[in-house]
């Protein structure tokens, strides 16, 4: 009960200790603590809640093993690194070389990814691209500069390792002072845990791709709207979604009916805290290391300053909410004042469940945990994007709903792969609307700020002046009553790998198909985004590409290798959403 | 596979279809009673219920052919023929009275209700708007080929989406109470394998009075060939009362617009013998748990059979609405009311055995997967 998930501003404050989750791990033990590092124990003022350790220098061991855990009052056995989940804070220094001696205690491969790290792509973690596996009984050895500083995270990349509890936060302080400084330091980050098999709710989506969405649309609501808007208004809301055979209501595969949320390892009654003296300056790393869940966050009574994205510095942006698509980080400032304790609140996309937490001046105390948003339904503009957003406004047809900035954006026709009118592929869009500033469905018009991709700003612009000499339009692709994913309508069991040659600028444009989101992940190389006219926008490694949306990134190809691109939806990188990537 | 869907208004249009289906099917039994000849049943169920993206399919060659196609487009006695292609989007598409008429006329005047723009906007000029739903890759489609011809590395990734996988749907196993007695029934179906390529198995029958009365089994190579239609492709054997029987099969299995769960399948076996089965169901959501599934099933033979008591025409006609409460998803218990309808000169086999030719049934069962 001990091991404070901070870092106090004055490095000689800093602390690293082992922690003995509660309701988490049961067996944190035996922990490999990192060469040099001090191990002293905070005070025991985190209530509720006890946190992985951290481990800093440039020597690491890892071990990937099995441990009991019981987030539901049902035990189950995690995967975790180190017997903690999440796993323990890597704390790296821009500008030294780490190594990371990562061994494998199953009884089957396994793998570590550095999510967002810039490294050689024989250290990048991922089997069949990087390098095999790590065998049963194995240790392999990672070794590479350490050339960007922020927010990152890890996290296996084996099947399904990465739900079952095999992933961690890294945070990397720059070479020169923080541009940002800050009192107190907390990692959140945020998980989607299921005391189910996860080869088996895969299975499950296959054989009902609904399985876990309990908001379907009844017929007592549409008696409802038969009554509030007339029988005719009431089937034409209905029409294009039963016709198409979509569902409005498919905001996640996968549901609270069978997650629990977690903040820092933490389930909702166990109440991960983190404190503060009134008037510092706190910042909170978010990572969503979720394998399904994007989460809508906020702080009720405080705003947030949110300084970096994807581990970039960003021109300083203060909010009410934001939305953190699966594999983001994003990094907040919040001055909580008074003796008071203020909920972290993380609601699941569908508000089938939230993760939480609290922020307080002392142990113990906790504040009002908000209710959800209502659930809200995916609209026209979902389905069809620009063509959704073309009406004047005053038709008043978007069931109550304005687009942000939709009367400006320029008509952009998609251009379809001719392997995306094949079974794989339920729908497509035309004219995808290009803009960045809507919030996405759920959070528009809440009444609070809600960030959005507009908002960001990379401080410094972008890395490489050069235009874009060419495109490649890639298309994000599905069936949900068949659960299939795919790029283009092809899945990486039956495709080829994309080539970037070596040295050049490229542009990446991607068309979501779907009414899904998907966090799309491009290993080794930053994806640096571009606004709807073509100006860079914000540095990412995951860029959350809406339904109906087309985004645009350009791409320096600048690290030789093959590399994995793939939708960080778990379940939607196995069923086929992938790609090899192969720079030369 | 289930189709749990969606809000009742679609369900108007099965009750209306059932409606369109079952004068026609007493006229069909009318003209074939008055000709010996064997028709060629399977064509008119998919027409009174054809809608959908299935323009681009033929019942036994996956859509790969663009000769078959549009041979199969020319011959109004194809199945495929008669599927109009889902144009969603297309404002040329002209309405298609027969499937869509009864849910408020899918004519582009309706969708000038919806939310998105029609021509009369201006905001549309000159923009050509292609389905948003199956169809064929125009000329101009792009190549989804970015490797250059750079192929994989010595190591291969094992992600890729091509996993096996099985499930198993007892979908009705029941006890009935009707005029004709009592007894049990069965419905199943079940598939193992990729995405693209299923071995499907179903089976349906019944027992009463302590004997096996009627029962097939079915397997199929089941292969998709559009988003929501796999082609079928097997075998059935016929068993109980009466000599058994065996048939090769094909058909089409999947899901209509409005969310209908469609499995239509022709039969051909010795001695010139042909069969179709039509069945459709539905799923209203009175909650996310409690389900009314309204189910048609209609059997037609091309010849009489006399020894297993079916005449030639359309043979019989059940219709069930069963009430679920899901338990879990994959448990669900439920009551109902199933009218089974002899026609023709099933019905005169009937009457001779001493049978009603319509009985109602009031069932109860459970509904499992796995």
């Amino acid at each position: 009960m001990n091991s404070p998930f901070s870092r106090m501003a004055d490095p000689s404050r800093r602390r690293f200790v082992q922690g003995v989750a509660l309701g988490g791990v049961a067996a944190g033990l035996g922990l490999l603590r990192a060469p040099g590092a001090l191990a002293s124990g905070r005070p025991a003022g985190i209530v509720g809640a006890s946190h992985p350790h951290a481990l800093s220098g440039t020597d690491f061991s890892l071990a990937v093993g099995e441990a009991p855990v019981n987030y539901t009052g049902r035990a189950r056995i995690a995967t975790t690194i180190n017997g903690g989940i999440p796993g323990p804070i890597l704390r790296w220094k821009e500008g030294s070389t780490v190594t990371l001696r990562v061994t494998n205690h199953l009884s089957t491969s396994t793998s570590i990814h550095w999510h967002g790290i810039l490294l050689p792509f024989e250290m990048d973690g991922v089997p069949g691209m990087s390098y095999r596996g790590i065998a049963p009984g194995e240790t392999f050895v990672y070794r590479f500069p350490v050339k960007q500083s922020g927010t990152y995270w890890y996290h296996s990349h084996t099947r399904f390792q990465e739900q079952v509890g095999v992933y961690g936060p890294i945070v990397i302080e720059p070479a020169d002072a923080e541009r940002f400084p800050s009192d107190r330091d907390y990692v959140v980050m945020l998980n989607d845990w299921s005391d189910d098999d996860p080869e088996h709710i895969y299975a499950t989506l296959k054989r009902q791709g609904d399985y876990y969405n309990f908001a379907e649309p009844t017929a007592p609501e549409f008696f409802h709207d038969v009554r509030e808007l007339g029988l005719q208004k009431a089937l034409a809301k209905r029409r294009m979604w039963n016709r198409m055979r979509m569902s409005p209501a498919d905001l996640s595969d996968v549901s609270g009916y069978t997650y629990t949320y977690l903040m820092n390892g933490h389930a909702p009654a166990g109440n991960w805290t983190g404190l503060f003296c009134p008037g510092e300056k706190v910042r909170l790393r978010f990572i969503n290391g979720s394998a399904m869940s994007i989460f809508d966050v906020r702080i009720p009574g405080l705003k947030m300053t949110v300084v970096a994205a994807d581990g970039q510095d960003v021109e300083p942006v203060s909010v009410d909410e934001f939305r953190i698509s699966v594999a983001e980080t994003c990094d907040v400032l919040v001055e909580p004042r008074g003796d008071c304790a203020y909920t972290i609140f993380a609601a699941s996309i569908d508000r089938s469940g939230y993760a939480r937490g609290t922020l307080a001046p002392r142990g113990g105390m906790q504040a009002e945990v908000p209710s959800m948003d209502p659930r809200q339904r995916l609209t026209m503009v979902d389905m069809m994007g620009a063509m959704a957003m073309a009406r004047p406004s005053g038709h008043g047809a978007m069931h109550g709903m304005d687009m942000p900035g939709a009367a400006m954006q320029p008509m952009i026709m998609a251009h379809h792969a001719r392997t995306e009118y094949g079974p794989g592929v339920d729908m497509r869009v035309d004219m995808p609307r290009t803009n960045l500033d809507d919030p996405g469905v759920g959070l528009r018009d809440n009444g609070r700020k809600v960030l959005t991709y507009a908002d960001l700003h990379t401080i410094g612009g972008p890395l490489d002046p050069r235009e874009p000499s060419r495109d490649i339009e890639l298309h994000l692709t599905g069936n949900m009553e068949r659960y299939s994913w795919s790029f283009d309508g092809v899945k990486f069991a039956d495709a080829k790998p994309v080539h970037f040659r070596h040295g050049e600028r490229l542009r990446i444009v991607l068309v979501n198909d779907t009414m899904m989101n998907h966090p799309i992940h491009l290993h080794g190389m930053w994806s640096e985004l571009e606004n709807p006219d073509g100006q860079f926008q914000v540095r990412k490694h995951t860029l959350n590409v809406q339904p109906a949306q087309r985004i645009s990134y350009a791409v320096s190809a600048n690290a030789a290798g093959r590399w994995a691109y793939h939708c960080h939806m778990l379940y939607h990188m196995e069923a086929g959403m992938m790609r090899e990537v192969v720079v030369s | 596979m289930s189709a749990r869907h969606r809000t009742f208004a679609s369900s108007l249009s099965l009750l209306l279809i059932a409606l369109l289906t079952l004068p026609w099917a007493v006229a069909a039994q009318t003209a074939s009673a008055s000709t010996s000849s064997s028709a060629t049943a399977p064509a008119m169920p998919m027409t009174t219920m054809g809608h959908g993206d299935m323009a681009h399919m033929s019942m036994a060659t996956p859509a790969t052919d663009k000769k078959k196609e549009k041979s199969a487009k020319g011959k109004p006695a194809a199945h495929a023929a008669t599927m109009d292609h889902m144009h969603g989007m297309n404002h040329s598409a002209k309405p298609n009275v027969r499937g869509e008429a009864p849910i408020v006329g899918m004519s582009n005047g309706a969708m000038q209700n919806m939310d998105y723009p029609s021509p009369a906007d201006g905001s549309m000029d000159g923009m050509s708007m292609g389905s948003m739903q199956g169809g064929r890759a125009p000329q101009d489609a792009r190549s989804p080929d970015y490797s250059d011809g750079v192929g994989y590395g010595s190591v291969q990734a094992h992600m890729g989406g091509n996993d096996v996988i099985g499930k198993l749907l007892i979908d009705q196993l029941e006890a009935f109470d009707g005029r004709d007695g009592h007894g049990q029934s069965w419905e199943l179906g079940g598939w193992y394998g990729t995405d693209a390529n299923k071995l499907w198995l179903r089976s349906e029958g019944e027992r009463s009075a302590g004997k096996l009365q009627d029962g097939d089994v079915e397997a199929f190579w089941s292969h998709a060939i559009a988003a929501y239609w796999d082609s079928q492709l097997g075998v059935r054997r016929d068993f109980g009362a009466g000599p058994a029987r065996t048939w090769a099969a094909f058909g089409v299995q999947g899901l209509a617009p409005y969310w209908f769960q469609l499995e239509a399948t022709a039969y051909a076996g010795s001695s010139g013998r042909t069969a179709a089965r039509l069945r459709v169901d539905y799923d209203v959501l009175f909650t996310q748990r409690l389900i009314l599934t309204p189910e048609l099933e209609a059997n037609f033979y091309g010849k009489r059979d006399p020894a297993r008591g079916i005449g030639s025409g359309l043979s019989d006609v059940r219709f069930g609405l069963r009430l679920r409460y899901e338990i879990r998803r994959e448990f669900a218990p439920y009551v109902g009311i199933n009218w089974v309808r002899r026609l023709g000169q099933t019905a005169d086999y009937a009457r001779a055995a001493g049978e009603h030719t319509l009985d109602r049934q009031i069932v109860a069962g459970i509904r499992v997967w796995f």
